[in-house]
Order: C-alpha cells, then sequence, then structure tokens
C-alpha cells in the first residue's frame, strides 16, 4: 500500500517536471483566422510536432480589426486579415508589429503573391502581412432558372425580381462600380472622384433593391438561400459557389464579365502577441504544400504554398478551372490596400441604400 | 458591537455592490462617453468636440431609424400587453393547482433555449420554403410558395415571442395580489364586466402593467437579433445602426454617441409615459 503510494507520487512528480520542461519551449499559439483555415488534423499535426498549442478563434475581416483595436492588439498571437485591410488599419491604430522576414522560409511561397502582399501591407517601410489562402467572389448563379446571369449588373435584371441576394458591404459597391464601366481601385487615392462613383453605385443598388430577397449577412444563409431555391442568382464567394455544385450542378460559381474581386488572406502579428515563436513555426508549418493542401480541402481555397497545387484534390481543381478560363483569371480585381477613413464613406452610402424605400 | 466595528461590517457589505456599479457601469459608461465626445479629424489625430452628435441631428436617416425603432418598440409593448393580459389574468384568478403551474411553466419553456434559437425557429416556420408556407399550400389556401420573412410583421411577431414572459410575470403578480372579493361585490352592486376591469382591475394592476411595459420597451428598444436576423432589406434597428459604426465602419466615436443618444432618448420616452399615466418610476418598481 505505502510502496504504491509512493512510486505514485514518484510519477506524478516525473510528469509535472516533464510538464514543465515541455512549457519552457512550448507557447500557446492564439490563433484568429477564418472558419476551414485551421482545421483540426492540421492543428494535431502542428502540436504533436512542434509541443506549441493551438487556440483557434473564427471571424472576419472586420471583427478581426475591431477586436484587436479594443485591446491595442492583445489578446491573439497570430491574425489572417486580408491584404487589404492592414495598412489601413495599422496606420490608424497601430494594431500590428512588423514581420521579421528572416523567420519566415520565402521559399515555401509563390514569389509573385509573396512580393505582391508584402508591397500592399508595407507601412514606413515595414513589411506586415504574408500571403496565405486567397480566392475571389463573384456571382453564385442556378443556370436552371437565371441562365442569363453573366455580370453583376445582370441581377438588376427585372425578370429576376425578389430573387437575387448580395451582401450591403464594400465588396459590393466596388463590384457594381467595375460593372458600370468605373476603375474604383484607381480613384481610391482621390476622394472626390471615388464619391462620385459611389454616388452613382448608391443610385444603382436603389433601383435594383425591387429583386433583392435580402441582403445577406453569413455565409451559411446564402448558401441555404440559393440550395432551397428562394435565391437564384447572388454575390458571393467562389468557394461557396463550388460548394453547391458539387450537391447541385445547376449551381455553380460564374466569374462575371466585368471581373471577380480578389482577396488573399494573410498572417499578420498582433502587436502585443507574446507567442512570436509559435506564431512563426505555424507560418512555416502550414505553407509547406502537403498541409496547404489539407487547408485548401477544408477551406475550399488555394493558398500561395509553391507546390500544394500537386496534392490538390482534382474535382475542386476541375471547379475551378470550369469558373476560371484563364482569360477570367487575367481578368481578377486584385484589392489595393484600403485607404485609411474611406470605409465611412462607404458607410453612409450603404445606409442610404439600405434606408431607400 | 462598537460603532467603528458596524461601519465595517457596512463597507465590507456594501463592497460587491458598489464594485459591481463602478467596475462594469460607472467606468464604461465614463469611457464611452469620452469616446462618443471625440472627433476623428485625421489618421489617428483626434479632437475634443459634439460633432458626433450633431450628425445624428443632421442626418435625418440616423432619426428616422430611431423613431421608426422607437415607434415598434412601443407597438410591440402595447401588442405584448394585450396577448399577455388575459393569459396572466387566467393564471393568477382562474387556473388552480397543477394546471397553474403547468401554464406557468408553457409562458417560461421557451426562454430554455436561447434567444438566438428561438429566432431561428421563427426563420424555419415564416422562410418561403417553410413549415407555413407547406401548410397553407396544403390546405389549398394558397396557389404557390408564400414568403412570410424578412418584413416588418415578422420582426413584431419575434418581439412580442421574446418579451411575452416579461410582460406576463409582474401581471401575475399584481394581479394574484387583487382580492377576489371586490370583484364579487362590484358583481354584487350592478356592475358590468367591462366596468370591473376599468374601476378595479386595471387600477390595481397598474404598477404591474407598468413595470411590464417598461421592461418590454426596454427589451425590444434595445434587441439586435430578432430585427436583424428576421427583418427585411429595408428595416432598419437603431442598435444594428449602432453595431455598424462599430465594427463595419470602425467609427467607435459615432457608435458611442449614438449608443448615449439610445440611452438618453429611451429613458425620456419611458419617462413620459409614466407621467401620462399617472404613475412614478417608484410606485412601478415598489411592487414587483
Amino acid at each position: 500500500m505505502a510502496r504504491s503510494t509512493l512510486r505514485a507520487v514518484a510519477a506524478l512528480a516525473g510528469a509535472a517536471l516533464a510538464l514543465g520542461a515541455a512549457s519552457a519551449s512550448a507557447e500557446t499559439l492564439r490563433l484568429l483566422t477564418w472558419g476551414g483555415y485551421a482545421p483540426d488534423d492540421v492543428v494535431a499535426m502542428f502540436e504533436k510536432e512542434t509541443g506549441h498549442k493551438v487556440e483557434v478563434t473564427l471571424s472576419n475581416n472586420e471583427e478581426m480589426i475591431a477586436k484587436l483595436r479594443a485591446t491595442g492588439g492583445g489578446g491573439f498571437d497570430l491574425a489572417q486579415p486580408s491584404q487589404d485591410r492592414i495598412a489601413g488599419a495599422q496606420a490608424e491604430f497601430g494594431i500590428y508589429k512588423p514581420l521579421d522576414l528572416s523567420r519566415i522560409d520565402a521559399a515555401q511561397f509563390i514569389p509573385s503573391m509573396l512580393e505582391a502582399t508584402k508591397r500592399n501591407t508595407t507601412v514606413d517601410g515595414k513589411v506586415y502581412g504574408v500571403p496565405h489562402v486567397w480566392g475571389t467572389s463573384g456571382l453564385v448563379v442556378n443556370k436552371a432558372k437565371a441562365p442569363g446571369v453573366k455580370d453583376y449588373l445582370d441581377l438588376c435584371d427585372p425578370a429576376l425580381k425578389g430573387r437575387v441576394s448580395y451582401r450591403l458591404k464594400r465588396p459590393t459597391l466596388i463590384a457594381f462600380a467595375f460593372a458600370m464601366g468605373e476603375d474604383p481601385f484607381a480613384a481610391y487615392a482621390d476622394p472626390d472622384a471615388y464619391k462620385a462613383i459611389l454616388d452613382k453605385v448608391e443610385k444603382k443598388l436603389v433601383e435594383c433593391k425591387a429583386n433583392v430577397k435580402t441582403y445577406w449577412s453569413g455565409g451559411d444563409e446564402i448558401l441555404n438561400l440559393l440550395r432551397s431555391g428562394e435565391v437564384w442568382a447572388a454575390m458571393a464567394w467562389d468557394t461557396g459557389g463550388w460548394k453547391l455544385n458539387a450537391e447541385n450542378p445547376d449551381i455553380t460559381f460564374v466569374a462575371p464579365a466585368s471581373g471577380a474581386l480578389g482577396w488573399i488572406d494573410t498572417f499578420a502579428l498582433p502587436k502585443r502577441g507574446r507567442a512570436d515563436d509559435a506564431a512563426y513555426a505555424w507560418i512555416n508549418f502550414v505553407m509547406r504544400p502537403e498541409i496547404a493542401a489539407r487547408i485548401t480541402a477544408s477551406a475550399g481555397n488555394f493558398t500561395a504554398s509553391k507546390g500544394a497545387d500537386a496534392f490538390a484534390d482534382p474535382a475542386l481543381k476541375a471547379r475551378f478551372q470550369a469558373s476560371f478560363p484563364p482569360e477570367a483569371i487575367d481578368n481578377i480585381k486584385w484589392y489595393p490596400p484600403v485607404p485609411a477613413g474611406l470605409e465611412a464613406m462607404e458607410g453612409a452610402v450603404l445606409d442610404r441604400v439600405k434606408a431607400a424605400q | 458591537m462598537s460603532r467603528p466595528a458596524g461601519r465595517l461590517t457596512l463597507i465590507l457589505l456594501l463592497a460587491p455592490l458598489l464594485l459591481w456599479l463602478t467596475l462594469l457601469i460607472v467606468i464604461p459608461h465614463a469611457a464611452m462617453l469620452f469616446v462618443s465626445l471625440r472627433e476623428r479629424v485625421g489618421v489617428g489625430e483626434y479632437a475634443f468636440g459634439l460633432g458626433n452628435y450633431l450628425t445624428f441631428l443632421a442626418e435625418p436617416l440616423y432619426w428616422n431609424t430611431f423613431v421608426r425603432t422607437a415607434w415598434m418598440s412601443v407597438l410591440a409593448t402595447a401588442l405584448t400587453l394585450l396577448i399577455g393580459f388575459p393569459v396572466a389574468w387566467h393564471i393568477a384568478k382562474i387556473a388552480r393547482g397543477r394546471a397553474r403551474q403547468a401554464l406557468f411553466l408553457a409562458c417560461l419553456a421557451p426562454f430554455w433555449a436561447s434567444e438566438l434559437v428561438r429566432t431561428y425557429g421563427w426563420m424555419i416556420l415564416l422562410r418561403e420554403s417553410g413549415v407555413f408556407s407547406a401548410v397553407l399550400q396544403w390546405a389549398g389556401l394558397a396557389e404557390g410558395p408564400v414568403e412570410m420573412l424578412y418584413n416588418d410583421v415578422a420582426i413584431m411577431v419575434g418581439l412580442v415571442y421574446t418579451s411575452m414572459l416579461f410582460m406576463v410575470v409582474p401581471l401575475v403578480t399584481t394581479l394574484d395580489s387583487l382580492d377576489d372579493s371586490l370583484i364579487e361585490a362590484a358583481y354584487d352592486l350592478g356592475a358590468s364586466g367591462w366596468t370591473i376591469l376599468r374601476e378595479i382591475v386595471i387600477p390595481h394592476a397598474r404598477p404591474g402593467i407598468a413595470s411590464g411595459c417598461i421592461v418590454v420597451f426596454m427589451m425590444s428598444l434595445g434587441n439586435y437579433l430578432t430585427p436583424i436576423l428576421l427583418g427585411g432589406k429595408s428595416s432598419l434597428w437603431f442598435t444594428g445602426l449602432i453595431y455598424d459604426q462599430f465594427i463595419t465602419r470602425f467609427n467607435w466615436e459615432q457608435g458611442a454617441a449614438f449608443g448615449f443618444l439610445l440611452l438618453g432618448l429611451s429613458s425620456a420616452i419611458v419617462w413620459a409615459g409614466l407621467r401620462l399615466s399617472g404613475q412614478s418610476l417608484r410606485s412601478a418598481m415598489a411592487r414587483p
């Protein structure tokens, strides 16, 4: 009896020692990311290989900035905002710290994408973001019900009354501006020119309102509306369209004639993050081609990892190629960095569209 | 016990309450007030001023949204009272024993699920491919699918459903304390049912009506989920505006100003309501 107690105590002490030793180098990585970007199997592999723990919090661009702003860049060790939303937020709120590029294995990235992201996330000569997952938004169309929808403005076709949905957010404003023949990105630096474009778009969106069933706000919400046939054409993300295509061949993603809008989600370090070692380890880990392919399988979007294509699911590749013939890829409009303060101007327009009868 | 010791006991007993009030109510409100009085001048630059409050007055959209929200909340409160009063009367005066408990439980049961789940429940019932639409088509009352979601009526249904319990509970407690013999005496003296309701029941239940109405009105006005999820493409709600300013516009200054305006204006409406009905806040809150 006494002997066994002693043995148990010794075992406990040993375990405590081992735990103490492990925690000296192991950190907890608090990751602020999007759904699908940190699948359970990848997290488990990472924890096993490095000993670091990962805590995942799911969010979106606006919430990420709001959360980090509330804490002055604390509470998380690694965040994944889109590349266009870093420079403005950094200039205004100072919520990130510069990346130490020597700790990131640049050879694992597609070079053009890495360079473009670094350029767009540079503030005062320091780089704040490197690319991870990229994709586009465009149109998800039920071809059996609305075969004529080829561009954003086709959503306003009177034949689709009450069968259309899009978000009341800035991508919609940008998309309609492109479809109306404007170049909103070129006008980013000129508030007056941008205002003129927004006024045109506002008029169009108010006219188009009769066609809208509801302004969707969550990814699952729009998928359900399309799946049930309540909505026939919507502005949405490519992955949503491909997911529905697997269930119902009539529904798929269409790259709009005026160009799909391309986004790249990045890695950025919150200013008061405490686990930089784990954060850099995570970046280098998930950019390995075979791991990146797992994330593609889970999120549905491709990554900036070089060579991950070889591991990707052929069905997903086929859907991508069907939606994006080569000329449509060249026509993708990549978001440039949003200047600070632009959102307030867009917000007033969105409020007025929502209030219009 | 000596005097200083008595005072110490008092301080210790009050400490949790005071800590709660200061840390969770006074300090956050003061910080929010400070934020609302800041104006953004340029990138990362701020100046002190009332600009955010003036924006509310200058932009008819914000002003109209507040009026709309307040008006719909008043309507929701009135409807809840209209539906809740007979229910409370039945529970307090007519049902007895097990039936009474069962009825009370029936009012309580929906609150075991969260508000989000209840709202999604209504979405499943009201949507075009939903339950009501299917039943109407099956019964031959509708030709094709009927859309009942995404409009103001759906918001109203959701608000009334969400607030029902908070109207019924105070009404049941006040009606419980009404002596049945008063009603019997009134009948003996030849009063009609309507007269009894007007002269005896409602005056007695007034504190319960007032406290129920205040709670329901404030809950509807401050509701976020129900109007956002059930409302249509044109249904703005004031709390939605505050959320947008904070989260999607990064304009905390404007959002904080809206928050204080909501607090001030809704308090003014409650005060006006109490004055009009000849009540004071004390009498409404004294008898729960």
